[in-house]
């Protein structure tokens, strides 16, 4: 089992630890509902040192990435960062990842249970490509502050950068806690605004702190696994094993803002398959609220009367709408907003409605 | 030190004889794992109906928490004779109490073998050695 360099942080703030891909993780260090009312009304900080964290540099990074990715990644400019998946040739996704365009190649992050396979399934294409593959997993602690506060608690710290200036999915590097050189972008995974810092890894006890610090003004907390899942889920935002995994592709799960059907961006796996489903999707993705006390959980069934139309993927208690809520998919023609389904809960129903996503979206300023 | 007057199951639930009746409840550990002491973390409790008989090792109810639900099961054979009914809008008292105002059910038993179950000291063991 792996530890981050914060594990003995989180056990002496007396987190519940679990373990996750591979990693022994903090799922929540208070209660998790608090936790994810915290971070919507004032803001977290989150350890993310599982999270892979690659590199791909040389002449050929761009045109290769642009065959292994659903974006387009010539497209995004320097200093952006886009969403993107990699897909089999059938359209399953094999990980969905953030891809930052550098001078010099691209930085990618993406989901600790998928790093082996992503960096194998890179090197396995690298054929022809004059490209260099690094994994900086290991050398790189990756924190998120995630809430209003954020820039507030981050600009504190934070020399020779205006945080102000650097627009949603943008980055920059700057010197953080007298680190120079930390990647700042200003992304997240809870529908708020937020940052997320990459720097050596062996700082990552005292950057930590001194966020803590930094933010106690603002009521900052230390934010687990658990209320990041719930946050995610009421933003609409996918989650690898649930919304997606190989046999369920990034078309039905409503992630076309990271496809590129562009001619110019060529062929790329998994293109034509998911150009098909684009004509004649299946299924489709949908929120689901319900009054019940049950909570959804990944796998339970969905009826119209005595007909099965679909199941759940992600389910959660929502403190933000004061209900629970599902991310599930359903037979197409039984997508609309509104409709009226049936939960088996181990033998029991629990009436539910359908509704799009997402189910929670910061306004915007 | 967990009560001595009573046995565990080691899916943690308790047992306390009460002449020819049992109370049965979830041990303070069981309750710790759904919610993490953070009462506000238990969301659903689903316990039978009065009358109803229950096999050994039957599931006689639910118990869930914000991130999982876990299955009560009888360790013993009998009939159900009372539920607790404040349990249902009050998960709080497992956290709070569950050893006495926190017992779930009652059952008139059919069976009595419960040289299966641990005795207190046995089930701390076991405890301590699951927290690692």
């Amino acid at each position: 089992m792996n530890q981050t360099t914060l594990h003995d942080t989180h056990v002496a703030l007396e987190a519940k630890m679990v373990d996750f891909a591979g990693w022994r993780m903090p799922v929540q260090y208070d209660s998790l509902l608090d936790e994810v009312r915290t971070v919507r009304s004032k803001v977290g900080l989150f350890d993310l040192c599982h999270m892979g964290r690659l590199s791909i540099k040389g002449a050929d990074a761009v045109p290769m990435l642009d065959r292994l990715t659903t974006n387009y990644c010539a497209k995004i400019p320097v200093g952006a960062i886009r969403y993107g998946l990699f897909c089999r040739e059938d359209g399953g996704a094999i990980d969905d990842l953030l891809v930052y365009r550098e001078e010099d190649g691209i930085y990618l992050v993406v989901n600790a249970s998928n790093c082996a396979e992503d960096l194998a399934w890179i090197r396995s294409h690298t054929d022809g490509f004059d490209v260099e593959v690094t994994d900086h997993t290991s050398e790189q602690a990756m924190l998120a502050l995630q809430g209003q506060d954020s820039q507030s608690v981050l600009q504190k710290l934070t020399k020779d950068c205006d945080l102000s200036s650097l627009k949603y999915y943008r980055f920059t590097f700057g010197t953080v806690c007298g680190l120079p050189n930390v990647r700042i972008s200003r992304t997240g995974y809870t529908g708020e605004d937020g940052f997320e810092i990459y720097f050596p890894d062996a700082e990552a006890p005292r950057v930590w702190n001194e966020l803590l610090a930094a933010g106690e003004e603002f009521g900052i907390r230390p934010i687990g696994l658990g209320a990041r899942d719930t946050l995610r889920l009421e933003a609409g935002m996918s989650l690898y094993g649930h919304e997606i995994d190989t046999d369920h592709n990034p078309v039905e799960a409503n992630l076309h803002f990271g496809i590129s059907f562009a001619e110019e961006k060529g062929d790329w796996i998994g293109r034509s398959a998911l150009e098909a489903i684009k004509a004649q999707p299946k299924q489709a993705i949908m929120g689901m609220t319900t009054d019940g006390k049950r909570v959804p959980r990944q796998g339970y069934r969905l009826f119209v009367g005595e007909e099965e139309v679909g199941y759940v993927v992600s389910g959660s208690v929502s403190p933000t709408l004061d209900t629970n809520i599902a991310s599930v998919y359903v037979r197409v023609g039984f997508d609309a907003d509104g409709t009226e389904v049936e939960m088996d809960i181990r033998g029991k129903r629990q009436s539910c409605r359908l509704q799009n996503l997402p189910f929670y979206s910061r306004t915007r300023k | 030190m967990r009560p001595e007057d009573r046995k565990y199951t080691k899916s943690h639930e308790w047992i306390k004889i009460d002449g020819d009746t049992a109370l049965i409840g979830i041990t303070d550990f069981a309750v710790n794992e759904l919610c993490s002491g953070n009462e506000g973390d238990l969301v659903y409790c689903d316990l039978p109906e009065p009358d109803r008989e229950l096999e050994i090792s039957e599931t006689f109810g639910e118990i869930e928490s914000v991130k999982s639900v876990s299955d009560l099961d009888s360790p013993l054979a009998g009939t159900v004779v009372e539920v607790n009914a404040l349990i249902e809008e009050h998960l709080e008292i497992l956290c709070t109490d569950p050893w006495d105002k926190g017992w779930l059910i009652r059952i008139k038993y059919t069976s009595k073998d419960l040289d299966e179950l641990m005795d207190a000291a046995e089930y701390e063991e076991m405890v301590s050695q699951e927290q690692h």
